[in-house]
């Protein structure tokens, strides 16, 4: 028997290469000047479901709620193995927050059918909320299972993972269809194969589709989508009219969310204290680090 | 997250500016191989783009998998256990993450699963490779052993052999060399019968076998008794089995994570591939020549590793109250290092190109053939790069095996006592660079198989015409310092010419190699200065500082420094 795995993937700008020149003065990331990557965690997510579909047969089937160019996510998805890629996108999803996202997310979900497992990275690196996961799995009324590092079984129906905390782990069991949220130690992320990715470089969203007719006359978009579709290259985009969603819940309407305020805060070494290498020196420090609360 | 194709800004020039239109086209059957396969391209700028694509996937492997494990395969080495090699843990891991991505086939038709892909690319695949693995690149750059069973087995031993390489189920050796027959391959001794009922097999030792443990053996043999020269010899393919001994692994300078194996064949069943007696003049030949230009990728990749080690020392290392990258000694002997490399990447894709030129001429010869086409003009291109091939082939090798050297030498010396200590990799590069002008052939044979060449003057057309092209400013500069080391090849050739004298021809053989050498780089460089302001620096100092060599060259075959070659024995005390 095979799971049917679906695999919740974000684009994300590269926060862990911040320089200056893309922080903008009140603080904030100019998201323009960042590259946009695949979300780490995100990407171990696909892996694990690819690996349950190595053992067990399945299909695996990753979707992104984005802009346009998160189809280049999906591509590499495709690179990776998945089966099927979707891409949710319209310009009223815009400003969702965790809510309204994982609103969107369900519902996309339900519309693909029956799935046993959906797998998700346990956080984006930009928004850091962990949140999508477990909202998601709340809307399609499902056990969720998060900081998963390892599946430790699957049987039948059943699975049973690992989740790993700062101080220890606790190893608990599901019946399917379930949710799970992957940490990074998860996995490591499969290289994307080669004759896949020369074959997959080329699939493209409506979007992108229409981006390609745009300004030549010859082309057109129905006859390039039903070409794309044929050679098993059409990225399926999903909008909220397809979905049937409610506007009131998507994007900026939807999100009850509402920066406050952002703070630059710049964090710099004031004070140093010097202690000496000597006994005495290393018993002050110990106290001092004790006192601070650094060690416990 | 450094990825080893695009980190590399050299090698993107490299790769920018290939010009492989003719030979994808070759290879490519006109596209129609696009018909057949998803992943086939459509076009040239497919072709291009699927070439990026998946050298992007290589330079991620090799900077950010590879690299990080090479210095615990480098201290861990290669196992026997119970007769069976075991890998270092990072090359195991490696070898998986290559086969995941499939990588093992690179250069195979697709029809035995591979990616079709030119030996260009594949270069440059080994090239990054080697610069976060050396060792690796001797299991990874294996992929000749079965073009070879490609070029010269029948259609049964291809279906054989072939995917199991491709899809990374097998790995392969090629079994030549003897305790007796290393450089002299003439004189291999094992030997090969056919049993009562047909059945070829083979009985005996053979020394320093790359991945001898592998499970797809290459092995030449003598199969005509009574014998003595390489007219004697066949090839023959074997799987591991039982009655193949892994004798010892051997305990080496470098490249720890490649093992080394002495083995014994007791009476091993195999097959012969291709004709009997044609296993070391015609395929064996075949073989090591792909395999040269792997280990001259292979050198290369050391190179810029050791390069970088070096650069990125001098610019930490603080003395006399700054970096000594600073001071001048040290910034000359970088940028010696640098022009070096990057020459030496010029003649190696130029070289790549020649041999795959070859290659899909010879493969659309057969076609036209075949159609019943006229083939004459393509024949004669053919006859045109087989001869290029054959000369630049063992030109390059010599030239990037021997400056590898030189590159990491001095690149351990930039980093001084702390270069000698472990605690840096600089001092495995050394260790591992030591080898590339040993195995494939040693330095003095490759000056051996490049010297008809030289002194036929095999590039002479390519010479005149560039001498009648009008450069710009310093370049035309330039051009006159190759018109005059052009001027004291012809020289010192006519001079080794008019003494008739074998022994001396073949002593001044590397000197007219080198000078020969210095040309062709110096050319493509000019070429390459003409595209890229930078380029003109390395043009620069790599022609300018030819000219000098050139003479010195010069003088020692003039003077005859050699002529005291008669009084051997007295001076050898």
């Amino acid at each position: 028997m095979g799971y049917r795995s679906i695999v919740l993937v974000k684009q994300v700008p590269d926060t862990a290469n911040i320089s200056g020149e893309v922080m903008k003065p009140d603080g904030t990331v100019n998201r323009a000047a960042l590259p946009a990557i695949f979300n780490p965690e995100d990407r171990i997510a696909l892996e694990i479901a690819l690996q349950v579909k190595d053992r067990h047969g399945g299909e695996v089937i990753a979707l992104t709620m984005g802009p346009p160019k998160a189809s280049e996510i999906l591509r590499e998805c495709l690179y990776m193995g998945a089966d099927r890629v979707y891409l949710i996108s319209d310009r009223k999803f815009a400003g969702a927050d965790t809510l309204a996202t994982s609103y969107v997310l369900s519902e996309a979900i339900k519309k693909l059918g029956d799935f046993d497992f959906v797998f998700a990275g346990r956080q984006a690196i930009d928004g850091d909320t962990a949140q999508v996961g477990p909202q998601t799995a709340e809307k399609l009324g499902i056990p969720q299972i998060t900081y998963v590092d390892q599946i430790v079984e699957l049987n039948g129906k059943v699975v049973t993972a690992r989740r790993r905390f700062d101080n220890g782990y606790e190893i608990v069991r599901s019946q399917l269809p379930a949710l799970l949220t992957v940490i990074q130690e998860a996995a490591e992320p499969r290289p994307f194969k080669a004759t896949r990715l020369m074959t997959y470089k080329s699939a493209k969203s409506l979007m992108e589709l229409e981006k390609m007719v745009e300004g030549n006359p010859l082309l057109s978009r129905e006859d390039l989508r039903h070409e794309y579709e044929e050679r098993g290259l059409f990225i399926p985009t999903l909008t909220m009219d397809e979905l049937k969603l409610d506007e009131s819940r998507c994007g900026h309407s939807g999100s009850p969310t509402k920066v406050f305020k952002v703070e630059s805060v710049v964090l710099a070494g004031g004070e140093h204290e010097k202690f000496e290498p000597t006994r005495e020196g290393l018993d002050r420090l110990i106290t001092k680090l004790m006192e601070d609360r650094i060690f416990g | 997250m450094p990825n080893f194709f695009t980190d590399n800004p050299d090698l993107l020039f490299h790769f920018n500016h290939l010009n492989l239109k003719e030979i994808v086209e070759i290879a490519e059957n006109g596209y129609e191989e696009a018909q057949k396969y998803p992943y086939a391209p459509v076009n040239y700028e497919d072709a291009m783009e699927n070439y990026r694509k998946v050298l992007e996937v290589v330079g991620d492997i090799a900077g950010n998998f590879v690299a990080p494990r090479a210095e615990g395969v480098d201290r861990e080495g290669p196992r026997l256990v119970n007769g069976r090699v075991e890998y270092a843990r990072g090359i195991k891991e490696d070898l998986e993450r290559l086969t995941q991505a499939e990588l093992m086939g690179m250069t195979l038709p697709r029809e035995y699963g591979g990616l079709n892909f030119p030996h260009t690319i594949y270069m440059m695949a080994i090239e990054m490779i080697s610069r976060a693995d050396a060792s690796l690149m001797n299991l990874f750059g294996l992929q000749d052993i079965a073009e070879t069973i490609y070029k010269y087995g029948d259609e049964e031993q291809k279906k054989q052999f072939l995917p199991k390489f491709a899809s990374g189920e097998c790995t392969g050796a090629m079994v030549l060399t003897e305790p007796d027959a290393g450089s002299d391959l003439q004189a291999v001794k094992l030997h090969a019968y056919q049993d009562e009922k047909g059945q070829w097999r083979l009985r005996g030792v053979k020394r320093f076998i790359t991945n001898g443990g592998g499970d797809i053996l290459l092995v030449l043999a003598r199969s005509e008794p009574g014998t003595k020269d390489g007219r004697g010899l066949s090839l023959f393919v074997c799987q591991r089995d039982e009655s193949i001994k892994i004798r010892r692994l051997e305990d080496k300078l470098g490249i720890h994570g490649s093992p080394t194996a002495e083995m014994q064949f007791n009476d091993t069943p195999a097959q012969l591939i291709g004709k009997r007696k044609f296993g070391l003049i015609k395929y064996v030949m075949d073989l090591m020549n792909g395999a040269r230009l792997g280990v001259s990728a292979q050198a290369l990749g050391i190179a810029q590793a050791a390069y970088e080690e070096a650069r990125d020392y001098a610019r930490a290392r603080e003395q006399f109250g700054k970096p000594i990258y600073n001071i001048p000694v040290v910034t000359n002997m970088l940028i010696d290092m640098r022009v070096t490399l990057e020459s030496n990447r010029t003649l190696l894709y130029a070289t790549a190109r020649w041999v795959d030129l070859r290659d899909k001429l010879e493969k659309k010869v057969q076609q036209l053939k075949a159609a019943g086409r006229d083939f004459a003009e393509t024949q004669k291109r053919f006859k045109e790069a087989n001869r290029i091939a054959a000369l630049l082939t063992p030109m390059t090798k010599y030239v990037l095996t021997e400056s590898a050297n030189k590159i990491c030498y001095d690149a351990l010396q930039i980093h001084g006592g702390a270069g000698y200590m472990r605690d840096f990799p600089i001092e495995r590069h050394a260790r591992d660079a030591r080898i590339t002008n040993i195995y494939e052939g040693t330095s003095q044979m490759q000056i051996v198989a490049a010297t008809g060449g030289v002194i036929n003057d095999i590039l002479k057309d390519y010479f005149e015409q560039q001498e009648q092209k009008s450069y710009k400013g310093h370049l035309q500069f330039l051009a006159d310092h190759l018109k005059e080391i052009r001027h004291i090849f012809l020289d010192s050739l006519q001079f080794v010419k008019d003494k008739d004298d074998e022994n001396f021809q073949d002593v001044a053989a590397r000197d007219l190699v080198e000078l020969y050498s210095y040309l062709y780089v110096g050319y493509l460089l000019l070429e390459q200065a003409e595209l890229d302001q930078r380029k003109i620096f390395i043009a620069n100092r790599y022609i300018v500082s030819a000219l000098a060599k050139a003479r010195k060259n010069a003088e020692e075959i003039r003077n005859e420094q050699f002529a005291d070659l008669l009084h051997a024995d007295e001076i050898l005390i």
